[in-house]
Parts: structure tokens; sequence; C-alpha cells
């Protein structure tokens, strides 16, 4: 089946479909490849959608997609083995249109949102994997699947696919990445019934909460946990770098099993029913980390190309907002029938100088702040609980003393030296 | 005694939808690295799906398990595992998250 299309797009993900969906719907003759049994068998994320970049593909997609809970609160819990300092925000406006975020299911969603690009006009191939990229003279002019006869061609390739990012790194856009700029997590699906879901966590009917933890949840290691709530499941996951769960000899599971018995943690959960366990890396090097985008015939996007934001736990929305743009690039090289890098680069050209470029440079040193300087977990978030233990009980000791011995505690005069040195750093990353 | 209970990674892997192929995916390439350079055998605590079992002279790669995350690629000290997806359609099918 030596066919040639003009666009393949490789992974059925956030951005590769979002790609499919814009040539399909311009009238491209685009061939969508998923390795699953369906889009979304291999996909695993936490569980927030934000609404503006899906809406930005499909407008009023809440009015027909798969979806769970819009998001009306959103939750930081600061935690230490038996406490948690907890900061959040909730809003009438995010309950309403036009929403801010949603919690998704992502076998579902993206089984949908797949659909949509078919509907388009996308072929949509499953269960097929593409082995590599097929290059002539220095261009990409197609891939190889694990199909018989199973080379495909096309003039422009768009890699979607995923965090692995084997075919951008087959290329060299990219050399193996390092445990130290990757996280991985875990999570579970748990289900609840959906009144005990919405008296826990102070919700009404249709309004969701998302609640995201830092601290003794990974155990003082770099990382964060979340809990999500679906209609009658919730998301229970952690995760953290993998340098740093083999530094500390962790076993993800392990840690997944410590945040649910965490006695911040575990009445939410009570009585629920794990009915799903899943594993999933997510790319955490940031800026620094972004492999080549843009290519003689080829352009990556989403986890492949590492747009997620760790700090802000934004990923599928910069993965569609990718896949826009290099649906664009590939429109503005079809119409000069040039699929050269010099033409394709329009793409590298539109992500960086849109949000997601942005953000991907605002926050380029932050993880590895927070990696290289394990105290602000380890230390900063237990001192900052028991600061708030001791000026919240009423003990007959005057505040002044309190806060006095709160200081006190902090340490020597170099120690609070260090921390304020330490808060002027934390906010140097993330200004 | 609370009522903290662990859930063990049988259990949980018990949860999981596998379509596993009959050839696997995962290659650890020269057994004698494992054998005689990796005292801690990392990947055996660090899998997430606890594929990688020591056997006290062998790896043992439970392939059929596994979630494709790509960690134990990443995280072999000695990048000593061959990785690849599984065929078209097979390995693990995610039915929720």
């Amino acid at each position: 089946m030596s066919e040639k299309f003009d666009c393949i797009v490789v992974g059925a993900g956030p951005a590769g479909i979002s790609c499919a969906y814009e040539l399909a719907k311009a009238g491209v003759n685009v061939l969508l490849i998923e390795r699953g049994e369906y889009p979304g068998s291999k996909n695993v994320m936490g569980g927030v959608l934000y609404r503006k970049m899906m809406e930005d593909v499909i407008p009023e997609f809440w009015k027909e997609a798969p979806l769970e809970r819009p998001v009306v609160e959103q939750r930081f819990m600061m935690m230490d083995k038996e406490s948690a300092i907890t900061v959040g925000y909730k809003g009438m406006e995010w309950g309403q249109e036009p929403y801010n975020n949603f919690t998704v299911l992502r076998a579902k969603f993206d089984q949908w949102f797949a659909g949509k690009a078919v509907e388009q006009g996308a072929l949509l191939v499953n269960e097929t994997v593409v082995l590599e990229c097929i290059v002539e003279d220095g261009k990409v002019v197609g891939v190889r699947t694990d199909r018989p006869d199973g080379d495909l061609y096309a003039d422009v390739v768009v890699l979607a696919d995923g965090v692995n990012s084997l075919l951008a790194k087959s290329l060299g856009f990219h050399k193996e990445f390092r445990p130290d700029e990757v996280a991985l997590a875990t999570m579970e699906i748990i289900k609840l019934d959906k009144k005990t879901i919405e008296d826990r966590f102070n919700l009404e009917e249709n309004q969701g909460t998302t609640i995201e933890l830092f601290g003794d949840a990974t155990k003082g290691i770099l990382g964060t946990g979340f809990l999500y709530t679906n209609k009658d499941t919730l998301s229970l996951g952690v995760g953290s770098l993998l340098s740093g769960l083999i530094k500390h000899k962790i076993k993800p599971y392990e840690l997944l099993e410590y945040v649910k018995n965490h006695p911040m943690i575990r009445p939410y959960i009570a009585g629920g029913e794990p009915v799903e366990y899943l594993a999933h890396m997510i790319p955490e090097g940031g800026y620094k980390s972004m492999p080549k985008v843009a290519g003689n015939g080829v352009l990556v996007v989403g986890d492949a190309a590492q747009l997620v934001n760790a700090i802000h736990r934004e990923g599928s929305n910069l993965a569609m907002k990718s896949g826009q743009f290099a649906a664009e690039a590939v429109l503005l090289a079809k119409e000069r029938e040039d699929y050269s890098e010099a033409t394709l680069n329009h793409y590298k050209t539109r992500l960086m100088s849109s949000f997601v470029g942005q953000d991907m440079k605002k926050y380029k040193d932050s993880t590895h702040h927070f990696d290289k300087f394990p105290q602000y977990f380890e230390k900063y978030i237990p001192m900052a609980n028991k600061a708030m233990s001791q000026m919240f009980t009423v003990d007959g000791t005057s505040k002044w003393d309190k806060q006095k011995k709160i200081w006190r505690d902090v340490g020597t005069a170099g120690e609070k030296l260090k921390l304020a040195r330490d808060a002027y750093r934390a906010w140097k990353v993330m200004k | 005694m609370s009522e903290k209970k662990c859930q063990t990674i049988e259990e949980k892997q018990y949860l999981v939808r596998f379509n596993a192929d009959t050839k696997s995916h995962l290659t650890v390439m020269d057994a004698d690295i494992c054998l005689n350079h990796c005292p801690d055998k990392i990947c055996t605590i660090f899998c997430p799906a606890e594929v990688y079992k020591w056997e006290e002279i062998r790896m043992h790669v439970g392939y059929e398990g596994c979630h494709e995350c790509g960690s134990c690629r990443i995280g072999c000290p000695h990048q000593n595992i061959k990785w690849e997806y599984p065929k078209g359609g097979h390995g693990i099918v995610f039915r929720l998250g």
C-alpha cells in the first residue's frame, strides 16, 4: 500500500488530532496513525482539559464532548506528614459558559476528538506503529509502519508520538532524555458514588474540584500529587522526576499508596474502589530540552516536542495549540509547494511567539531549580506547616512570643539568610 | 490499627487490560551488565509495573504487564534496555484515564 498523502500525522493525542482536524477541515488529504486499539488507549494525563485551546479547535465542544466536570475550584495543599496548608480559589464564573477547564478521562475523550477529525475528512488508522521516518535526500518523505508493505508517503509528516518521542530522536532532533528531564507519574481511577463526591468536595451537580499536592505527597522529593473529581470517579496520582525516584530508591506505586493513605487524602477516597491503574511519563525538561521542531518535510508537536508547563500543570493545551500551528505551517507549505525546513519553520516562529513558547521560556529554569535545591520541598514546606500549627494553637503563649519562637526555629543567622536567598531565587525562576 | 491498607502492585495490575503480544518489545541487551556491573538493579525499583524482576542470575522481563511509559529506557544507568513499542494494537489498553 504505497499510497501518497498530503500529510501524515503520527499519534492520535491532543496535538496530533488537533493538527489532523485543522488540515482535514481545510481540505487536505491527511492520514492520522495511532498505535493503540483506539485513540486514547495509550494516552494518560491527570485529567485537566483547558477550554480555551480546545475551543480554538472545536467551538462549543462542551455541548457534545464526553467531559467529566467543569472545574469551579482549584486548591493547592502544602503537605507535611500529618498536616497541610491549603490555599485555593473557587468561583462560580468557572461553572458556566464559557468555563475555564474540565476534568476528562482520556480514553473516552480522545476517541471522541479523533472521531471529530474523521468527520472533517481525516483518515484514521489504528493499531499501527510507525517504526521510522523514511528519509530521502535529507528530507522526510513518509513513514515505515509495522504493517505488511507498510511504507506510506506524504509531502509532510507531523510527529505527535508523545513523550518518548522516538521518531524525532531517530532523526537526530534530540538526544535521549535524561532521568531529570522526565517525570514518572502513576495514578488510579477510583470509583465513588456521585453524591458522595459532591458532598465530600462541597460541590453541586456538574461542578468539579482539582487539588494539587506538594511536599509530603512525594515524601519531600521534587514532584506533585493531584486529586481531581470526575463524574463518578476520582483521579488520584503522583509524579516525580525519574531521577528523584532513582536517587531515593522509591517505588512509584508505593508512593501512590503512601498518598492514598495520607491522613489529608484518605478521607476523600474512603470507600472508593480503584478501577484502573495507569503509569505515564511527563516531559519536564522544559525549554532547554525542546528538540528541533521543524525540518525538511517534518514537524514535531505536543509532548514529543516537550511542550509541558510543569509549574502550571499545563500540557494538553500546549499540545493542541502546537497542533494547530503545525497545521498552519503545512497549509502554507502546500500553498508554496515547498515543504523545506525554511518554509515549515513558520511553525516554530508561531509557536515560540505565542503563549506556548513564552511560557516555556518563562519557566525554563524552574524545574531545574527546585531539583537542584531540594530544601523547598524537604525543609520549607514542613517548616511552614509547623509555623501555622504554632500560630493557631491557643495555649496561653502570646502571639509575639509565638512569632519569636517561629523565627528562632528557622535556625541560625546563616540559615535565615539562606531562607531569604532561597525565597529570592524561587521568585527569580518563576517571575 | 487504623484502616490503613496497602494495595500491592499485583492488585493494581489486575485492574488494567493488556493485549499482550507473543514477543517482547523490551530487551536486555547485555545480560552480563545486569549480573556483574549493576549492583542496584534500579529498574526493579522504579518500573511502575514491576516488569523487571531479578532472578538470582538473570533479569526477568515481564513485558506483558508493561505500561509502555519508557522510564526503563531512560533510567537504566547502563542504557542496556532496547525499547520498542509493542506491535500495533497490542500492549496496554487504557479504558478510562
